[in-house]
């Protein structure tokens, strides 16, 4: 079944220029989805649109068959579409953790003693249980991400897109992220839209998208996407440093593959090296 | 201006029963033309310390309250603080702080979103005015607003008169950047000057920043998490951690000690991660973590 | 750093007091207060300074802390002392110049005056030390829940004041690092007349806004993508609940509220 589907979807913020443009683009129940693209290249609002924060101006949405567009349906859409944000500090409503957790299962209505299993479930699966009566002010930006994400997980939704939640994160914060996010895909069956400008993240997924100007421009397996490194650049999507290495190494006459992985590339170097020396 | 401190220590909420210790007797130096790296945590202690250096946060010493506190008796006194830059004594009640801050430009995380003027020429000018002890002519105010908006590679005449709300995000933050070194300010710093950048932006502002190294300001030292950007162009870096110096090195060796950094929570560049990978297959690749240099010396071993 | 400073004043620590459900404080105080004003005699005063002595000592809340508290009042106090002592209409005049008249009716007077505004002052402030200002908004809309029913908007009225209490350090912080940007690109905000520092405020202000909007702006998509709708049909995952300590807290206050108007009556005014 598909979890989000755009059919010829357009939308413009109404300064004439159009932020999407004829998108067609869907998402399969369970999979793992990548979009990437530089800054203003509308991969946001793809986000807005999924679950109704912003209306088409052309085209339908539609969530596990639901069009977004009728009013009726958002409840029920947004109950199945979490949305994690760029800012781990304007995403979250109360000063202790559990409260802000609970927040979205209030919403629709869970009754309270199931609001408490639910908060366990979601700090379980973000691995922030001993953060339970925290404050979110002493939380570092990656836990605070994991908090934000445990606060959609409570409302159980059948899909989460990540808006860019790693943009404002250091290394760390980042990995801890992902490696969440990579958990609950793998083990949980969550369908995920990974909205990101790293590329290395992307890897993680079943499937790229590349956006530019509002249109999707690449589509494919990440490391399929990766090889055409000359097409990403003219999108303004620079390559990962290890890719960079591994075309400059290839060009200098070294016989290793593209690979995005460093322990898969010092092997490679490792036998070519070793080759040499025999 | 050379930077140097010894035995610097800073405590928040000193009479409080929160009071912690930011730094705890540090001693660094950064010489004149260093293009310096600070590395470490949220908490480290290197915002503290940065702040330190144009007068944010002060020695208590420098404070017109201070009084220097009675020993006991057989109570050795402790070692004097020194904080300078260039000629300014850090530690002295007399020192001109406004000064200070026109000669030692500092750059914010998300540095755009302290933009509020008008006009993009009105809000760089912000800084100029203040530091200025008497009245600017219009032409001066002009000419080095015009200057430090084309060395951050902006065009004064297109921009002069546009908001700077209606800029994109990666115009504003040149926009900020040309507000603080409007004043031809000899040192700059700059908290990740890259974050939340995508990968060409952070690449064009790393090329903006070793452009004002070279033609602008004479020392730039950036605190980062990158460890990349470290590696990449830095002269030397300092590593902090609980409010101490753990290294202060060349990235060419500070890198050579990555086991040790990992153990600090910290982050390596790629060229270290694999170094190391290759060393664990028996492949030594002597470089200074560039990734030019990386690939060059891995492909002479290839030949 | 000004987020360490805690929004309101509150003491971390565990203690019986802090233990006890915030609605009964909040009840508690006000009945009090009421003690307090009911107090006709030295006795009922001391029946209060009693149960607030009681109420400090099973609090964890050091005495200074509490004493500090009537620092911010000192002023009002001083005030009044100075004129209740001079000016009052006594009998047994002690010592009188041109209007002042210093009396024992009024020296009495203002002694218990005097007493009852530190006990007010202290007894509120010991409520914020040992609550903190979540529970004291889910304290506050639990009590006002009655008020549902001529359309009051609790509900909202309570979550805005939690959201405030979210972003206020958040807020704090930015002002915080706006004020250090602007400084280090020369502003100056502590020299200079009226004017001129109401003009340097602008840099900061605009900024400090927008970055508000954005908040705002960002914290309703949030809210809207967790499915919030308002009050219909949600439930409440907090709920308070009573316990052994609250029992002991309002025998406590019924007896003193009980003592303090039996001694009014038995015992003689003093005013």
């Amino acid at each position: 079944m598909k979890a989000i589907e755009f059919k010829n979807v357009s939308f413009s913020y109404g300064s004439g220029t159009f932020a999407l443009k004829n998108i067609d683009f869907a998402v399969e129940e369970g999979e793992f989805v990548a979009v990437l693209g530089h800054n203003g290249s509308g991969k946001s609002t793809l986000a807005r649109l999924s679950n109704g924060l912003l209306e088409a101006d052309g085209g339908e949405v539609c969530v596990f068959g639901l069009p977004v567009s009728e009013r009726k349906n958002l409840f029920e859409i947004r109950k199945n579409v979490g949305i994690v944000f760029q800012n781990p500090d304007n995403q979250m409503v109360a000063s202790i953790v559990e409260d802000d957790i609970a927040f979205g299962a209030e919403n629709i209505g869970v009754p309270r003693e199931e609001i408490g299993e639910r908060i366990s479930f979601a700090l379980g699966a973000v691995g922030m249980e001993e953060y339970r009566h925290a404050t979110p002010t002493r939380l570092s930006g990656g836990q605070k991400q994991r908090i934000a994400i445990a606060g959609v997980l409570a409302i159980r939704p059948k899909v989460m897109i990540l808006d860019e939640s790693t943009a404002m994160l250091d290394p760390r914060g980042r990995r801890e992220v992902m490696q969440v996010v990579s958990r609950l895909n793998k083990e949980e069956g969550m369908t995920v839209v990974l909205i990101t400008h790293f590329m290395e993240e992307a890897l993680m997924a079943d499937r790229a998208v590349v956006m530019n100007r509002g249109a999707i421009v690449m589509e494919g397996a990440p490391a399929e996407i990766f090889e055409r490194h000359e097409e990403l650049e003219t999108y303004n999507l620079a390559l990962p440093r290890i890719g960079y290495i591994c075309n400059r190494l290839r060009e200098g006459g070294m016989a290793v593959e593209d690979t995005l992985d460093v322990n898969k590339l010092a092997e490679e170097i490792a036998q070519c090296v070793s080759k040499r020396n025999i | 201006m050379r930077i140097k401190a010894e035995h610097l220590s800073y405590v928040y909420n000193a009479s409080s029963p929160f009071a912690t210790h930011a730094l705890n007797d540090i001693s660094l130096t950064i010489e004149e033309g260093e293009f310096f790296g600070i590395l470490g945590h949220t908490g480290s202690g290197k915002s503290t310390f940065v702040q330190h250096l144009n007068g944010l946060l002060r020695v208590p010493s420098s404070l017109k309250k201070y009084k220097p506190k009675k020993l006991k008796k057989g109570e050795t006194p402790p070692p004097p603080t020194v904080l300078q830059v260039g000629a300014f004594d850090l530690t002295d009640k007399k020192t001109d702080f406004r000064e200070l801050r026109s000669r030692v430009g500092m750059v914010f995380q998300y540095p755009e979103y302290q933009l509020f003027a008008e006009t993009v020429a009105q809000d760089v000018a912000f800084g100029l005015k203040n530091f200025s002890k008497e009245k600017l002519t219009d032409e001066a105010v002009e000419k080095a607003v015009r200057a430090a908006l084309e060395v951050v590679g902006l065009s004064y005449d297109e921009l002069k008169d546009t908001s700077p709300f209606d800029l994109s995000g990666g115009q504003k933050r040149r926009v900020a950047i040309a507000g603080v070194i409007v004043t031809r300010p000899d040192v700059l710093v700059l908290d990740e000057p890259a974050a939340g950048l995508d990968p060409l932006g952070k690449r064009e502002i790393m090329q903006l920043l070793h452009r004002l190294h070279e033609e602008w300001c004479k020392t730039v030292v950036i605190v980062s998490h990158d460890m990349d950007e470290i590696a990449e162009n830095c002269t030397r870096a300092a590593v902090f951690s609980e409010g101490t110096v753990k290294f202060v090195l060349p990235p060419s060796e500070l890198f050579r000690h990555s086991e040790e950094l990992i153990a600090l929570g910290l982050d390596i560049p790629l060229t270290a991660k694999l170094c190391l990978a290759l060393e664990k297959r028996g492949v030594t690749v002597d470089c200074d973590f560039t990734t030019e240099d990386f690939i060059r010396r891995t492909l002479a071993l290839n030949a | 750093m000004l987020k360490d400073v805690t929004f309101g004043q509150y003491y971390p620590v565990q203690s019986f007091v802090h233990r006890m459900d915030p609605r009964l404080k909040i009840v508690f105080l006000i009945a009090f207060i009421a003690a307090i004003f009911l107090a006709k005699n030295f006795y009922g005063l001391a029946a209060c300074a009693f149960v607030f002595l009681l109420a400090l000592a099973f609090s964890g809340v050091p005495v200074r802390k509490v004493l500090r508290s009537v620092k911010g009042i000192l002023f009002i106090l001083l005030f009044t002392t100075i004129l209740n002592a001079l000016f009052y209409n006594g009998e047994t005049v002690y010592w009188s110049w041109w209007i002042i008249r210093i009396t024992k009716e009024g020296l009495i007077f203002t002694a218990f005056l005097l007493v009852r505004l530190f006990l007010l002052v202290m007894c509120s402030s010991l409520l914020t030390y040992t609550t903190t200002p979540v529970a004291l908004t889910d304290g506050i809309e639990s009590l006002l829940t009655p008020l549902k029913w001529i359309r009051f908007p609790v509900h909202e009225l309570a979550l805005i004041m939690s959201i405030a209490l979210r972003f206020i350090p958040i807020l704090m912080d930015e002002t915080e690092r706006i004020m250090n940007a602007q400084k280090a690109r020369g502003a100056d905000f502590e020299t200079g007349g009226l004017a001129k520092r109401v003009r340097a405020i602008v840099p900061i202000l605009i900024p400090l806004l927008l970055s508000a909007f954005r908040c705002a702006d960002e914290l309703g998509d949030a809210m809207e993508a967790r499915c919030y709708m308002g009050s219909k049909n949600r439930t409440k995952y907090k709920k308070l609940r009573f316990g052994w300590r609250d029992l002991i807290g309002f025998l406590l206050i019924a007896a003193l509220v009980t003592g303090v108007v039996l001694m009014g009556i038995y015992l003689g005014a003093v005013i």
